[in-house]
C-alpha cells in the first residue's frame, strides 16, 4: 500500500513520515511518499527521502495515489472532504472535542485513527504519540523556563560570589511532568514536584525531585482506573492543594504547570495571588496553555509578565523542536502501520477485535466509532493499599518494653539461679583444688563467648586456623609428662609434643598467611 | 625455676591469647593479633620447659623442631581452596594429642600406685595419716618427677575426680580425631594421605543412630567401671567406643553441613584440652581449652542460624524429613552463552556476584578477580555476597577472594547487601546453589523451609554459572534456575568466567 504524508500547514514543523521510518513501512512491504517540502522545516531534505526511496510528489498527487495518509495536526476541514472511502487516516484528530469533522469523515466512508486515542497499555507504548509529544514538551517547557529566567538554574560558589540553585517546582508528573523534572535536575536545579496520585511519588522520587507531600485523607485516588491520567478531584481537596501552592510560591523560581485532565477545560492551580506572591524574575511555564491553563494570567501562545513574573503560554513546544518530534512521531505512526499490517505483506488489515486498533479507530466503514469500549487490559495494575500496621501510641510502647526488659530478666535471673545452684551442689561434693579449676574454667568460657561474638563473619576461617592452633596447648600436658620414668608414657607424650608442635606452627603460619591477604581497596 | 614464675607465664599467655582473639574483630587488627598467638604460645612452651616438673627437654625441642618444620611444609604448600581440609586434619592431631596425654595421666596414676603397694603404703592417701605413714609417702613420692609428683599428693576425691577428667579427655579426644579424619576425607573428596575412600555423601552403617546411642552407653558404663577398678581395660574400651562414635558420627553428615561439623569438631578439641588442663591441674590448658571449646560453639551456632536448622538436627545428620508435597516448578531451564552474559554485564552499572563452594573447586576464584577488576575499570559498582554458609568452612568465601586480591570492602555479608538486590542490575551466582534457593521463602514444605537465603532473584537479572543440571548438595530442586529473569550459564566454573574475561576485553 501507499502510505502518503503531506506538508502541514499553519507554522507545523512536524512530518508523519521521516525518510528513517520510510525504511521500516517498506519492510513492512508498503511504499511511502510525501508533498514537497514536508520535511523542510524539520531539517528533512527532499533528497534525503528521494535517497530512502521515497516518492516526492505534489500535493493533489499525494492525496489521490495514497491508500493511507498519516498526518501530525488535525486536518482542516478541505483535507477531510478530500478523503475517499478506500484511504485511511492516521493523524491527531480531537475525537472528544465535539467536532463536527467527525460527521465529515464518517460521509466519506473513509477510516480515522486518532492518533490520541492510541490506549494507554503496555503494548501500545511505542505507538503512544501523546507520550512522545509530552515528553518532548516536558523538556521544551524547562528549556524556555531557562530562557526566560535571568539566573543560573544551577549552585555555584565562584570567585565572584556563591550562587544558590534555583528552584523549581513541577506539578503534574505525568510524562511531560517527569521530562521537566528531568531536564530541570540535569541543569542542576532543586526540583519539588506535585501531583494527586500518591503512586506516582516514587517517580518523582527516581528523577531526583522532591515528591510534595500533601496531607490529605481522599488523596487515595487510584490512578490504575482512569488508564493513567489524574481525575477531577474534589472541592475540599483543591483547597488543601491551592493552600500547599500558596505556600511554596514565595521560594519558587521556576513553576511549570502539566495538569490535564482528558476532554475537560484544564484546573485553574495557580491563582493570581500566588502569581504575586513570587519573586520578581520567576518564571511559570503552562504547558496547558492549550486547555484553557493551570495559571490564571496564562496568555494562550504568548510570554506574558504579570507582577514581575513572566508566563510562558506557548502550545507548539513539539512543532518547536520539529526535528526531534518528527522522529518520534514517525515512529509511533510506523509502529501503528506494523499492528495495521501484523503480515508484513503490504496490505492493512483493519483488526476491530484487536484493543489497540480499536481503542485508536474513531470513524470506521461509514460508522462513527467513537468512544471504544473501555479496553480490556488496565493500564497499571491496580495499587493494592496495604494497611498501616497500628501505630503504638508511647504508652503502649513503653508497657511493651517493659514487660520485654522483664521477661529477659526473669528469664536470666531463672538462668544464673538454676546454674548457680549446680555449681554450689557440686562445691559440696568435690575438693577445693577442683572449685579453682573450675573457677578458672566458668571464667574463661564467659570471656570467650564474649570476645568471639565479636570476630567478624569475614574472618571465620582465619579465627578458626587461630583457635586451632592455640588449641595445641594441648603440648603443654605432653611436655610435663615426657620426664616420666615409664618408657610408654614418654613414648606417647613424645608423639603428642611432635604432633601438638605440628598444629602450632602450621595453623599460626597459615593465619599468617591468610590474613596478609585481606586488603582494602 | 619456680612455680609462681610458671603460673605469672601462663597469665600472660592466657591474656595474649584473649587479646589475639579480640583482634580478629577487623581485619587491620587481625595482622597485629596473630603475633599476640604467636608470643603467647611461645612464652607458654617455654615456661613448661624452665619450669618444674618437666624432663627431657632436649628430647622435647628436638621434637618441637621437627613438627614446627612439617608445620611449616603444611602450611606454605596448602592451597586457600583446600582450607577446610586443613583445618579438619589440624583438628585430628590436637584431638590425638589429647587422647595420647590422657592415656598418659592413667599410665602415671597406675606408677603411682604401684609404688606405693610395693613400699607398703596406702594409695590414695588416707585422710588421717599416722606422721610416720606421711614421711613415708612423702619419700616415695619424691622419686617421682613432674605429673607424678601430683599424682602422689592426691587425696581419693581427688583422685576419683581426676579419673573422671582424664576418662572425658580421652572421649571427647577420640572423638574429635576419628570425627575430623572423617570429615578431612570427606571435604578433600579423595585424599591420597588416606588408606580408605570416604564417600561424601550421608552414609551410615545398618542401625544408624541406634549404633551411636549404643556406643555412647557403653561409654558410660566404661566410665564406671573405670571408676570402681581403674583397670585399663575399661580406658581402652572407652577410647574405642569414642573413635566409633567420631567416625560413624561424623560418616552420617552430607557434605553440605560439614561447616557446622568442622567448627563443632573445633570447639570438641578445645574441650578435650579443658578437660586434660583439669586432670593436669594446669589452668593456661583450662583457659585455653574454654576460649577455643567456646568459639567453636558459636561458630557451629552462627552457622546452624544461617541454615535455619538446630544443632541437634545436623549434628544427627541428614535434611529434616519434609512436611508434605513440595511446590512443583514449572517453567524451564535457559541457557546463555559468554557473549550473552558479556553484553548484559556490559550494560549493567551495579552488579554483585555470590560465589559458592563451587566457585572453590574450580579454583575460579582469580578469574572471578580478574573479571571484577575489568568490570571496575569500566566504572561499574561490582560487590559481593557472601552466606555464613557459603563452602565448607565458616569464612571459606571471604579467604579465597582475599587470595585472589579482591578487596574486602567489596565483600559483604547476607544481612549487608539483601536489601540491595531489587536495585541490582545482574547478579552472577557462581556455584551456589542452595543458598540463593526461593523456596527457602516460597515453598513451606521445602526441606530449607525457613532458611535465610541471598534473594538473588530480586535483581533484574540473574546469570548462574553452573556444571550442569543436577541438584545442590541438599539434593533440593532450585526454583531460581527456573525463573524468567534468570539464565543458565552452564560450564566449568573457570572456563565460563574465564570465556567471560575474554569478551570482556
Amino acid at each position: 500500500m501507499k502510505i502518503g504524508a503531506p506538508k502541514e500547514r499553519d507554522g507545523e514543523t512536524r512530518v508523519a513520515i521521516t525518510p528513517e521510518s520510510a525504511g521500516h513501512l517498506a519492510k513492512l512491504g508498503h511504499d511511502a511518499m510525501v508533498e514537497e517540502g514536508a520535511g523542510a522545516s524539520s531539517n528533512f531534505t527532499d533528497d534525503a527521502y528521494r535517497d530512502a526511496g521515497v516518492a516526492v510528489v505534489d500535493r493533489d498527487t499525494l492525496w489521490r495515489d495514497a491508500d493511507v495518509i498519516a498526518k501530525v495536526n488535525k486536518p482542516t476541514d478541505d483535507e477531510v472532504a478530500r478523503l475517499r472511502a478506500d484511504q485511511t487516516l492516521i493523524s491527531f484528530f480531537g475525537p472528544a472535542e465535539d467536532n463536527p469533522q467527525m460527521e465529515a469523515a464518517k460521509a466519506t466512508g473513509a477510516t480515522v485513527i486518532a492518533m490520541e486515542m492510541v490506549p494507554r497499555i503496555s503494548r501500545a507504548q511505542k505507538m503512544d504519540a501523546l507520550s512522545s509529544m509530552a515528553n518532548i514538551a516536558g523538556y521544551r517547557a524547562t528549556i524556555e523556563a531557562a530562557n526566560q529566567f535571568g539566573r543560573f538554574l544551577t549552585g555555584q560558589v565562584t570567585a565572584a560570589g556563591k550562587v544558590p540553585p534555583a528552584k523549581v517546582l513541577v506539578v503534574g508528573a505525568g510524562v511531560a511532568g517527569l521530562a521537566a523534572i528531568g531536564t530541570a535536575t540535569s541543569l542542576g536545579a532543586q526540583v519539588y514536584a506535585f501531583d494527586v496520585r500518591p503512586e506516582v511519588a516514587e517517580q518523582i522520587e527516581s528523577m531526583g525531585a522532591e515528591f510534595v507531600f500533601l496531607d490529605f485523607d481522599d488523596a487515595a485516588t487510584d490512578g490504575a482506573e482512569t488508564g493513567g491520567y489524574a481525575k477531577p478531584s474534589s472541592p475540599e481537596f483543591r483547597e488543601a492543594q491551592l493552600a500547599k501552592f500558596r505556600e511554596l510560591a514565595p521560594e519558587m523560581d521556576i513553576v511549570i504547570t502539566t495538569a490535564l485532565i482528558p476532554g475537560r477545560p484544564a484546573p485553574v492551580l495557580w491563582t493570581e495571588d500566588m502569581v504575586r506572591a513570587q519573586k520578581p524574575g520567576s518564571v511559570i511555564v503552562d504547558l496547558a496553555a492549550a486547555n484553557g491553563g493551570n495559571c490564571e494570567l496564562t496568555e494562550r501562545d504568548a510570554v506574558v509578565e504579570r507582577h514581575g513574573v513572566k508566563i510562558v503560554g506557548y502550545t507548539d513546544y513539539a512543532s518547536r523542536m520539529g526535528a526531534q518530534a518528527s522522529t518520534l512521531y514517525a515512529n509511533n505512526v510506523r509502529h501503528m502501520l506494523a499492528d495495521l499490517t501484523p503480515d508484513k505483506d503490504g496490505t492493512i488489515h483493519h483488526d476491530m477485535d484487536d484493543d489497540v486498533i480499536r481503542g485508536a479507530t474513531v470513524v470506521h466503514k461509514g460508522e462513527i466509532t467513537w468512544p471504544p469500549p473501555p479496553p480490556k487490559v488496565k493500564a497499571i495494575a491496580a495499587q493494592s493499599r496495604k494497611p498501616a500496621p497500628p501505630e503504638l501510641t508511647p504508652d503502649e510502647k513503653r508497657a511493651r518494653e517493659v514487660a520485654a526488659f522483664k521477661a529477659e530478666t526473669k528469664r536470666q535471673a531463672i538462668l544464673i539461679g538454676s546454674a548457680g545452684a549446680l555449681l554450689l551442689l557440686a562445691g559440696l561434693f568435690t575438693p577445693a583444688s577442683f572449685m579453682q579449676h573450675f573457677i578458672v574454667f566458668t571464667l574463661a568460657c564467659f570471656v570467650g563467648f564474649q570476645v568471639i561474638w565479636g570476630v567478624a563473619h569475614s574472618l571465620h576461617t582465619p579465627l578458626m586456623a587461630v583457635t586451632n592452633a592455640i588449641s595445641s596447648i594441648i603440648i603443654l600436658g605432653a611436655l610435663l609428662q615426657i620426664g616420666s620414668g615409664s618408657v610408654l608414657v614418654i613414648l606417647l607424650a613424645a608423639l603428642a609434643v611432635f604432633m601438638a608442635s605440628i598444629n602450632i606452627f602450621g595453623g599460626f603460619l597459615v593465619t599468617r598467611r591468610m590474613l596478609a591477604m585481606f586488603q582494602k581497596s | 625455676m619456680e612455680l609462681g614464675f610458671t603460673n605469672a607465664a601462663y597469665v600472660v599467655a592466657g591474656v595474649l591469647f584473649i587479646l589475639s582473639l579480640g583482634g580478629l574483630s577487623s581485619q587491620e587488627s587481625a595482622k597485629r593479633a596473630i603475633w599476640y598467638g604467636i608470643v603467647g604460645m611461645a612464652i607458654a612452651v617455654l615456661a613448661t620447659l624452665i619450669g618444674p616438673g618437666s624432663g627431657l627437654w632436649p628430647v622435647s625441642l628436638i621434637l618441637i623442631a621437627l613438627g614446627g618444620a612439617v608445620g611449616y611444609q603444611l602450611a606454605n604448600r596448602v592451597q586457600m581452596t583446600q582450607m577446610p581440609e586443613l583445618v579438619a586434619a589440624m583438628h585430628s592431631l590436637v584431638g590425638l594429642a589429647a587422647v595420647f596425654v590422657g592415656i598418659n595421666a592413667h599410665v602415671e596414676i597406675g606408677r603411682v600406685a604401684h609404688a606405693f603397694a610395693e613400699a607398703g603404703l596406702p594409695f590414695p592417701r588416707g585422710y588421717a595419716q599416722t606422721p610416720e605413714v606421711a614421711l613415708a609417702s612423702a619419700v616415695v613420692a619424691d622419686t617421682f618427677r613432674g605429673f607424678g609428683s601430683v599424682v602422689a599428693e592426691k587425696i581419693p576425691v581427688e583422685i576419683t575426680i581426676l579419673q573422671i577428667e582424664l576418662a572425658l579427655g580421652v572421649w571427647i579426644g577420640a572423638i574429635t580425631f576419628t570425627g575430623s579424619v572423617v570429615a578431612y576425607g570427606k571435604l578433600s573428596g579423595n585424599s591420597s594421605l588416606l588408606p580408605f575412600k570416604i564417600d561424601t555423601s550421608a552414609k551410615q552403617l545398618p542401625g544408624g543412630h541406634l549404633l551411636n546411642a549404643a556406643a555412647a552407653i557403653l561409654s558410660v558404663v566404661c566410665l564406671f567401671w573405670y571408676l570402681s577398678t581403674g583397670g585399663a581395660l575399661p580406658l581402652i574400651l572407652l577410647t574405642l567406643a569414642a573413635l566409633f562414635i567420631g567416625y560413624h558420627l561424623i560418616m552420617g553428615i552430607g557434605g553440605a553441613d560439614m561447616p557446622v561439623v568442622v567448627s563443632m569438631l573445633n570447639s570438641y578439641s578445645g574441650w578435650a584440652a579443658a578437660a586434660i588442663g583439669f586432670s593436669l591441674g594446669n589452668d593456661l590448658l583450662i583457659v585455653v581449652g574454654a576460649l577455643v571449646g567456646s568459639s567453636g560453639a558459636i561458630l557451629s551456632y552462627i552457622m546452624c542460624k544461617a541454615m535455619n536448622r538446630s544443632f541437634v538436627s545436623v549434628i544427627l545428620g541428614g535434611w529434616g524429613g519434609s512436611t508434605g508435597e513440595q511446590m512443583a516448578i514449572e517453567g524451564e531451564q535457559v541457557a546463555i552463552d559468554a557473549d550473552g552474559v558479556a553484553n548484559a554485564l556490559e550494560d549493567a552499572e551495579r552488579i554483585v556476584i555470590v560465589p559458592g563452594y563451587g566457585m572453590a573447586v574450580a579454583q575460579a576464584q582469580q578469574a572471578v578477580a580478574e573479571l571484577v577488576r575489568k568490570l571496575r575499570s569500566k566504572g561499574k559498582s561490582v560487590r559481593f555476597a557472601i552466606h555464613p554458609v557459603a563452602g565448607r568452612l565458616p569464612g571459606h568465601m571471604n579467604v579465597l577472594l582475599a587470595e585472589a586480591k579482591v578487596p574486602y570492602d567489596i565483600v559483604l555479608e547476607m544481612d549487608e547487601i539483601n536489601d540491595d538486590f531489587p536495585d541490582t542490575d545482574v547478579v552472577i551466582v557462581i556455584g551456589s546453589n542452595d543458598i540463593v534457593n526461593p523456596a527457602a521463602q516460597e515453598d513451606p514444605n521445602s526441606p530449607i523451609a525457613g532458611m535465610p537465603v541471598l534473594e538473588v532473584w530480586k535483581a533484574k537479572q540473574v546469570f548462574v554459572s553452573k556444571r550442569g543440571q543436577g541438584t545442590g548438595y541438599s539434593g533440593i530442586e532450585n526454583p531460581l534456575f527456573f525463573k524468567d529473569n534468570t539464565r543458565m550459564f552452564y560450564g566449568d566454573a573457570k572456563a565460563s568466567i574465564d570465556a567471560l574475561n575474554a569478551k570482556m576485553g
